[in-house]
C-alpha cells in the first residue's frame, strides 16, 4: 500500500517535472498578482507595509485555487482515476497522497517566492518570517480544502468559476488567520497563536478532507 | 482463488430511460460471460455497476455473498478492471504506465516481468516509448498488458478488449483470457467482435435496446 | 400512537401531504407576518438612541436567524439523503436553498438599510454581516453546483456533500469572522448590539419569526412539489395529476 503511494506522489512529481510550464504559470500568476496591487492603490510605503500580508496572502489564494483545476482533471480524462478508484488502496489515501504532490508542485513555490515578493512591500525582517511560516501552514490546507471542491466539479461545464465559488467561503477561515499571523506580529502581540491554529486546522484538514474528496470522486464519476 | 461473482435484480435508469431491469446472473471460476446488445442498450453501464464505480437504480451486486459497495478495497483487490479509456499517461513511456497500473491494483511486479507483459502484446523494443508517441492500437495493446500480469485478480471485467486491435494482438488477448478462465478466474466482457474463446462454461446474455 | 415515518418518503404520498401543508402554513404565516408587523412599526415603543430607524430590525433579525436555520435544515436533509439514500430527501434539500438564499438576501439588505441612518454607511464590515454574506455565497455554491450537474442524482449528492462540508465550517466562519472583527475595531461600531428590548419589541420579534418560518415552510413545501412533478414526470401519479390539474 505503501508502494502504490509513493508511486502516486512520485508519477504527480515526475508528470509535473515533465509539464514544468504548468508550475511557472502559477507562480507568475502569484508574482503578477501581488505586483498589481501597488498599481492599484499607490506606492506610499506606509500603506504598503500594512496592507503586505494581507494582499500576500489573497494573492497566494488565487494562484492555488487557479491550479486546483487540475489535480483530478487530467486522471479523470485519460480513466487512470477510475482504476485509481478500483485499485487496493483507499481512495482517500490515494487523494491525500495527490494532493500533497499537488500542494509541493503549486503550493510550496509561492511559498518560497513569498520572501521576495514581500520585500517589495518593504515588509520588515522579522515580520517575513511569521508570514512564511503562516504561508507554509496555509497554502496545504487550502489545496486539501479545495480538492473537495475539484472533486465535486469534475467534468463539469464552467468548472473554473464554480470552484471559486464553493471553495472561497470555505477558505475564508483560512485567510483570516494566516494574514492575521502576520498582522498580529505587526501590532507587537507574536502571531504564535494564529500559526497555532493554522498547524491545527492543517491536521484536521489533512484528516478530514481526502475523505470528503474520495467521496465527492465517487459520486463524480457515477 | 474464488471467484463469486453475484448480480441481483438489477436496474439502471439513464436519462429517462430503463436501460434494463430486473436483471440478474452468477459468475463462477472457469465461466466466461458476455454481454451483447446494440449501442446504447447498457453494456458499459452494466459492467460498472459489476465493478461498483455505479450504483444501480435497484438491485445489488455480490462478491462471495457480500455487497460490493461494501466490500470495497477487499473486493477492489480481486478485480481487474479495463474500461474503454487505457488510462495511460502520455507523458509516460509504456513501460512507467505499466508498473503504476500494477503498483495501483497491488500487484508487486519488477522490470523483468513487465518488459515480458508488453512482449507478449507485441510492444517488444517499444517499452521505453513515451505514451504520446504510440500508435492508437499500440496504447490499447499497453493497457491490455495488464491482463498478462493479472493473474491475481480473480475476476476480470473487459469492456471492449477487442477494439483497434490488429489479428495478432486480438489472437493475444484471445489467448490470455482463455487462459485465466482455464486457471479458474472469471471473465466478464462485452465484444462487438465475434471471437470465440475456449472456456469450461461460456454464456451469453443480450441487453434489449431499452424498456421503457 | 405510532406513526408510520416511512409512509410519506416516497414523492407519490407527500406531494398531496404537501400541498395542504403548504396551504396551512401559508396562511399561518400572513397572519404571523401582519400581527409581527403591526407590532413592530405601529406598537412597539421608539427607540431612545435609534429613533423610528431602528424598526428595520424586525425584518432583519427574523431573516437572519431563518437564513442560518435553513441552512441546516437543508444539511440535514442532505445528511438523511446521503445516509439512507432517498431522493425525497435531496428534493427537499434542493427546495430549500432558494428560500435560505432570500432569507440571507433580506438580512443583508436590511442590515444594510438600518447601517445607513444609524452609522452613515451603507455597508459595515460587523460579524453578523459578513458571516451573512459568506453564508450567501455557500447558498449560492450550493444551487450552482446543483445547477451545473444534469443528472440528478448525481445533483444531489453533490450538493449534499457540498452542504454538508459548508455546515461544519459555518461555525468556524462565524466565529473567525467575529475574532477578525474585533482585531480589526477600530472606529466602527458593531451593527449585532441591538437596542434595549422593550417586551413589546421582543414579542413582535418572536411574532415576526414565527411568521418568516412558516413562510419559510410554506415556501419549501411548494417549490419541493414543483421538483417532484418535474423529476417524477415519467410516473403514473405525476401524469395522473397533470391531466386532472389541466381539465
Amino acid at each position: 500500500m505503501i508502494a502504490a503511494l509513493r508511486c502516486v506522489i512520485q508519477r504527480d512529481l515526475l508528470l509535473a517535472a515533465r509539464r514544468s510550464s504548468d508550475v511557472m504559470t502559477v507562480v507568475l500568476f502569484f508574482v503578477i498578482v501581488v505586483s498589481l496591487f501597488p498599481l492599484g492603490i499607490g506606492p506610499e510605503p506606509k500603506l504598503l507595509r500594512t496592507v503586505a500580508p494581507g494582499v500576500l496572502w489573497v494573492a497566494a489564494l488565487l494562484a492555488s485555487m487557479l491550479a486546483l483545476g487540475r489535480v483530478f482533471a487530467s486522471d479523470h480524462a485519460d480513466g487512470t482515476l477510475e482504476q485509481m478508484m478500483l485499485g487496493a488502496t483507499p481512495l482517500g489515501l490515494i487523494v491525500a497522497a495527490k494532493v500533497f504532490a499537488h500542494w509541493f508542485v503549486t503550493g510550496l513555490p509561492l511559498v518560497l517566492i513569498s520572501p521576495v515578493l514581500a520585500l517589495q512591500f518593504d515588509l520588515p525582517q522579522e515580520l517575513l518570517g511569521v508570514l512564511v511560516v503562516s504561508l507554509a501552514l496555509g497554502t496545504p490546507v487550502l489545496s486539501f480544502i479545495g480538492a473537495i471542491g475539484a472533486a465535486l466539479t469534475l467534468g463539469l461545464r464552467g468548472a473554473g468559476a464554480l470552484l471559486a465559488l464553493l471553495v472561497l467561503p470555505l477558505y475564508v477561515p483560512v485567510l483570516i488567520i494566516g494574514a492575521g499571523a502576520a498582522e498580529a506580529a505587526a501590532a507587537g502581540l507574536g502571531g504564535s497563536a494564529q500559526l497555532l491554529i493554522l498547524g491545527a486546522m492543517l491536521i484536521v484538514a489533512a484528516a478530514f478532507a481526502p475523505w470528503a474528496a474520495a467521496a465527492a470522486l465517487r459520486i463524480s464519476v457515477e | 482463488m474464488q471467484t463469486s461473482l453475484e448480480a441481483i435484480d438489477l436496474r439502471c435508469v439513464r436519462g429517462e430511460r430503463s436501460l434494463f431491469q430486473g436483471l440478474s446472473f452468477t459468475l463462477k471460476g472457469g465461466e466466461l460471460l458476455r454481454i451483447g446488445g446494440p449501442n446504447g442498450s447498457g453494456k458499459t453501464s452494466l459492467l460498472r455497476i459489476t465493478c461498483g464505480l455505479l450504483e444501480p437504480d435497484q438491485g445489488e451486486v455480490r462478491w462471495g455473498g457480500e455487497s460490493v459497495r461494501r466490500l470495497k478495497e477487499e473486493f477492489w483487490a480481486r478485480l481487474l478492471y479495463l474500461g474503454h479509456a487505457n488510462a495511460l499517461k502520455d507523458d509516460l513511456t509504456a513501460s512507467e504506465n505499466l508498473k503504476i497500473a500494477c503498483a495501483l491494483a497491488g500487484v508487486v511486479v519488477d522490470a523483468r516481468r513487465v518488459t515480458e507483459a508488453l512482449a507478449r502484446l507485441g510492444l517488444a523494443g517499444r517499452e521505453n516509448l513515451p505514451a504520446r508517441v504510440l500508435s492508437q492500437g499500440q496504447r490499447r495493446r499497453v493497457a491490455l498488458a495488464r491482463l498478462a500480469l493479472g493473474e491475481a485478480a480473480a475476476l476480470w471485467v473487459l469492456d471492449e478488449p477487442f477494439t483497434a486491435l490488429d489479428a495478432a494482438a486480438v489472437e493475444d488477448v484471445r489467448s490470455l483470457i482463455a487462459g485465466h478462465v482455464s486457471r479458474g478466474g472469471g471473465v466478464l466482457y462485452t465484444t462487438h467482435h465475434e471471437v470465440s474463446i475456449a472456456a469450461a462454461v461460456s454464456r451469453r446474455i443480450d441487453l434489449g435496446g431499452g424498456q421503457g | 400512537m405510532s406513526i408510520n415515518w416511512f409512509k410519506y418518503s416516497s414523492p407519490q404520498t407527500f406531494f398531496p401531504l404537501a400541498g395542504k401543508l403548504a396551504l396551512v402554513f401559508g396562511a399561518l404565516a400572513v397572519a404571523a407576518c401582519a400581527v409581527g408587523l403591526y407590532l413592530g412599526f405601529f406598537v412597539a415603543p421608539t427607540d431612545a438612541q435609534q429613533g423610528e430607524s431602528y424598526r428595520i430590525i424586525f425584518i432583519h433579525v427574523p431573516a437572519a436567524w431563518m437564513s442560518m436555520f435553513l441552512y441546516v435544515v437543508m444539511a440535514f436533509w442532505a445528511a438523511i439523503g446521503l445516509a439512507f439514500n432517498t431522493r425525497l430527501s435531496g428534493m427537499m434539500a434542493s427546495a430549500t436553498a432558494p428560500t435560505g438564499a432570500l432569507f440571507t438576501f433580506i438580512a443583508l439588505w436590511t442590515g444594510s438599510l438600518w447601517g445607513k441612518p444609524a452609522w452613515g454607511t451603507w455597508w459595515v464590515w460587523d460579524a453578523r454581516l459578513t458571516s451573512e454574506l459568506i453564508l450567501l455565497f455557500l447558498y449560492f455554491g450550493f444551487m450552482a453546483l446543483q445547477a451545473a450537474i444534469d443528472d440528478p442524482r448525481r445533483a444531489d449528492k453533490a450538493g449534499a456533500l457540498i452542504a454538508l462540508v459548508g455546515v461544519i465550517n459555518v461555525p468556524i466562519i462565524y466565529f473567525s469572522v467575529k475574532w477578525w472583527n474585533t482585531l480589526h475595531q477600530g472606529a466602527s461600531v458593531s451593527l449585532t448590539k441591538s437596542p434595549t428590548m422593550a417586551a413589546t419589541m421582543l414579542t413582535a420579534m418572536l411574532v415576526m419569526i414565527f411568521g418568516f418560518w412558516f413562510y419559510g415552510i410554506a415556501a419549501v413545501l411548494l417549490r419541493a412539489r414543483c421538483i417532484m412533478l418535474e423529476r417524477e414526470r415519467g410516473t403514473e401519479w405525476a401524469v395522473q395529476y397533470a391531466k386532472e390539474a389541466v381539465a
